[in-house]
């Protein structure tokens, strides 16, 4: 049953062509690889990758935001969940099945960059060293950020407009990225009251600079296996929370 | 098997979402732990350039500021604590923090103070002190103050008495300005550097900020001198024991017996200063002061 | 026979004004049996609950109170669905989608091989008329062709229970026709139709019991025969007046007139009076013939009289 929606999720992703923004992707991949060697010699590799790797993330977060908060929402509003409620499909499944099909949009246009952003590096270095595996690395993290950007998106679909949706998202993102320096903030200062309450946010909030090996894939730093493992526990266990939070908010909903 | 799926899905949330968070807690001090290996902290400075940094920062600059400012102090801080004396990377992100807000003034005494100090406390890197602080004039004209933080690295990390005294004066024309700078101007000119002079010196940066690292800095300093300026006392006060007597005193208690001290001399921090019997006098090993003083400067 | 649904005291409030502490009885206690193969109409005004109902039965709002079963299960048990279907008031369906795919997608919730969801979706396109724009997107079609496909899609899986809302809205005559047909169908399948419906002849034609809600309560259930014969027998008289004579002023108000003719419509008790009235006036009676009570009158009657009643609660009561 999830695979159905989650399938027809991802058809409608594709059929309200957001896969397009791969051509913004490949232009600029193809700018910076021609341009790259007049700028900035000797370091084309560092600044191939870096310029890649940021760029995947952010059209991955705009993605992840963007169709994440109109994932339930827009079904209520069209009225287009009626017929479907009627089906023996669970309300939690339903979301379950939202939420996989956009990551499986995210994960499909994130591997297409991937790929783009490989033949970039080729074109710049004519060759593969083995350091380039902590790219792939690199990039699983930035999924697994998106992934649980997407989840939270998805919480806020289901019960607020898509623009306060998008501002809380991007709003939980940001102080996710900041959260350490909350933490310093709280340090910082003389109040102790301050210092744990920061120190409790820090905690609390996801945090998305666990997510952040660009720099280690752009100087070719191998990434430990373990801290692979944490992050997939991390973010496993923040989607599963979110995703708890939704389908009880969601299976409570009257729709209107 | 009234509402029974919608309550599982409330139960659900409110059992699962708080058991989550609790094992959140112990994976991400692993994380932190593990991530420090994989993100070193040149990686926090990437972006080099103060410049290209501001155009990213979408007119955001002075809360991007702020944000690389308390950076620069938890960086400070933790070197501190680790006792770690590898400041490589203050310079940047005072830099950055300056680029961004270049009127943020505590950033540039900061760097003033703590890219001269010699390691452990800080980079000794005092050019770069002067580089920051010159930028800082450059973009603060009217501040007597900067011409007051250049003249003291002049003075007491470069021992530079010219440019120093040139400092001074400069900035005892600016507004504002008080009266001491042209009398250090003078002072430094003519007799270069004095133990009276560095105090009074020190006494200004500490009244001149209220960041709790500088004033703690200057502090430590006026101790260090406050005992310097017993120590050659009390060597005074030995010789003047010996003329008396006809030997050095065994121990400052003796000059106490002796009725040429009120009482035994303490050192700022408490501790008793140590006679030997050669008539020199130091400070007790275990004050706190004396890891300063003893502590040779390393060469530049 | 077995009830395919029973509903007992279901009751939807909904909080009205900022502090939600005004309710709004949407449904108030709805108590109902149908059996299965039965047609059973749903009739009432706007606004009087009747997709209410239907949504709380669906499983897409929740009850205040009180609760239903259909084929023996509970309304919250949404396994159920497998054998009912269901076509919402307005229809919207995701226009990125043609006609032929989106009953493939709702298709692929129930247990079909693919072989068989292709023949029935072919069957189901003939049958109301879509063939011709099977995969054409949804985003062109007419409300008429949104209609035929949301009847499409709620018969797709052979349900057992039929629930349709509105199922008229949107067709041309030739469509009503069919949509009707469809249902007689559907019983003659022996399964059951569950509808709502203003259009009062259908549901005079097509149901073996109907119910009316005004204001959320049920006002009456039974075969519309028992329905109507509530009704008062009444008789239609035709009369000219002749030049110069005036209407007896007791008649004014219930006569209407369409050129020389007049018409007025009077309980069988009153006749004799009226035509007393008449000839006094020296009218020339053309024909007095009985009227044959309808569905309609009886819903005019009770609606009009349930509505007023309606309005004075909302607004003579505050908060």
């Amino acid at each position: 049953m999830i695979w159905v929606v989650a399938w027809n999720t991802f058809r409608e992703a594709v059929r309200d062509r957001v896969l397009y923004n791969l051509i913004f992707f490949a232009l600029l991949m193809i700018a910076a690889a021609v341009l790259v060697g007049q700028i900035s010699i000797g370091i084309e590799h560092l600044v191939i990758v870096n310029l890649g790797l940021t760029a995947i993330s952010i059209f991955g977060l705009v993605m992840a935001i963007f169709i994440g908060v109109g994932l339930v929402y827009k079904e209520i509003d069209k009225r287009t969940l009626y017929a479907l409620l009627a089906r023996p499909l669970r309300r939690r499944q339903f979301l379950v099945g939202k939420y996989a099909g956009l990551l499986l949009t995210l994960a499909v246009n994130t591997a297409l960059m991937t790929l783009g952003l490989a033949v970039a590096l080729f074109y710049v270095s004519r060759t593969f060293v083995r350091s380039d595996l902590s790219i792939l690395v690199a990039v699983y993290f930035i999924l697994l950020k998106l992934a649980l950007v997407t989840a939270l998106a998805l919480l806020f679909s289901c019960f607020s407009t898509p623009m306060l949706s998008t501002v809380f998202t991007l709003g939980l993102y940001l102080a996710g990225i900041f959260s350490t320096d909350i933490r310093s903030f709280g340090e910082v200062t003389e109040s102790p009251a301050l210092g744990a309450v920061t120190k409790f946010l820090y905690y609390l909030l996801p945090n998305f600079s666990n997510f952040n090996a660009i720099a280690a894939a752009a100087y070719g730093r191998q990434i430990p296996l373990i801290l692979v493992a944490q992050n997939t526990a991390y973010a496993a266990i923040y989607i599963t929370l979110v995703l708890l939070a939704a389908a009880a908010i969601f299976s409570n909903r009257n729709l209107k | 098997m009234k509402q029974s799926g919608r309550r599982r899905n409330i139960w659900a949330a409110a059992l699962g979402i708080p058991l989550l968070l609790a094992a959140a807690y112990p994976l991400q001090r692993r994380i932190d732990a593990r991530v420090q290996t994989v993100q070193q902290e040149k990686d926090e400075l990437m972006l080099r350039s103060g410049r290209v940094l501001k155009k990213l920062s979408l007119g955001y600059d002075s809360l991007l500021a702020d944000i690389y400012w308390t950076r620069a102090v938890q960086y400070y801080g933790g070197k501190r604590r680790d006792h770690d004396a590898n400041f490589e990377l203050l310079a940047p992100l005072l830099d950055l923090t300056t680029t961004l807000d270049p009127h943020l003034l505590v950033a540039y005494k900061f760097g003033a103070i703590f890219l001269a100090e010699p390691p452990p406390k800080g980079a000794g890197r005092p050019d770069l002190a002067v580089n920051l602080i010159r930028r800082a004039i450059m973009n603060n004209p009217e501040n007597w103050r900067l011409w007051a933080d250049l003249g003291f690295i002049y003075y007491w990390d470069m021992k530079d008495y010219k440019k120093a005294a040139e400092a001074y004066l400069e900035g005892s024309q600016q507004p504002g300005a008080r009266d001491w700078m042209k009398v250090m101007a003078a002072k430094i000119a003519e007799e270069g550097g004095s133990r009276r002079t560095s105090r009074f010196l020190w006494e200004q940066v500490y009244l001149s900020t209220q960041d709790r690292d500088i004033r703690r800095n200057a502090l430590d300093h006026l101790q260090s001198l406050k005992a310097e300026e017993d120590v050659e006392r009390l060597e005074e006060l030995a010789a003047q024991f010996r003329r008396r007597f006809g030997r050095f005193p065994a121990s400052a208690r003796e000059l106490v017996e002796a009725g040429i001290l009120p009482g035994v001399p303490v050192d700022p921090a408490g501790y008793s200063y140590v006679l030997t019997p050669d008539g020199k006098a130091h400070l007790n090993p275990s004050s706190p002061i004396a890891s300063d003083v003893l502590k040779p400067v390393l060469p530049r | 026979m077995r009830a395919a649904i029973e509903i007992d005291g279901l009751t939807k409030d909904y909080y009205l004004g900022f502090w939600r502490k005004r309710p709004r009885r949407a449904l108030d206690g709805l108590t109902l049996t149908i059996e299965e193969g039965e047609v059973f109409g749903f009739l009432g005004p706007n606004g009087a609950g009747k997709t209410t109902t239907l949504k709380l039965l669906m499983g897409l709002i929740f009850p205040t109170s009180g609760g239903a079963r259909i084929l023996g299960r509970a309304i919250e048990d949404v396994s159920m669905h497998h054998d009912v279907g269901y076509l919402p008031e307005q229809p919207y369906f995701y226009d990125y989608l043609t006609a032929r795919e989106l009953l493939d997608y709702f298709a692929r919730f129930f247990r079909l091989s693919a072989e068989e969801r292709r023949r029935r979706i072919g069957s189901l396109l003939d049958l109301v008329g879509l063939s011709s724009a099977a995969d054409v997107q949804l985003r062109r079609y007419s409300k008429g062709m949104l209609q035929r496909i949301g009847i499409a899609q709620a018969i797709l899986h052979q349900p057992r229970v039929v629930f349709l809302d509105e199922p008229m809205s949107g067709l041309d005559p030739v469509g009503r026709r069919e949509a009707r047909d469809i249902i007689l169908d559907l019983k003659r399948q022996g399964r059951t139709v569950f509808f709502s419906t203003h259009i009062l002849p259908d549901a005079e034609m097509l149901c073996d019991r109907v119910a009316v809600l005004v204001g959320g309560k049920l006002q009456g259930v039974g075969s519309p025969e028992q329905i109507v014969s509530i009704e008062v027998e009444s008789l239609e008289v035709l009369f000219e007046l002749p030049a110069g004579s005036a209407l007896p002023p007791a008649l004014e108000a219930a006569a209407t007139q369409t050129g020389a003719r007049y018409r007025i419509q009077v309980p069988e008790a009153q006749l004799y009076g009226a035509l007393e009235g008449l000839r006094a006036a020296r009218a020339r009676i053309i024909s007095v013939s009985q009227l044959k009570p309808t569905l309609e009158d009886f819903f005019l009657r009770l609606v009009g009289g349930e509505q007023r009643k309606h309005a004075v609660e909302i607004t003579g009561g505050g908060s």
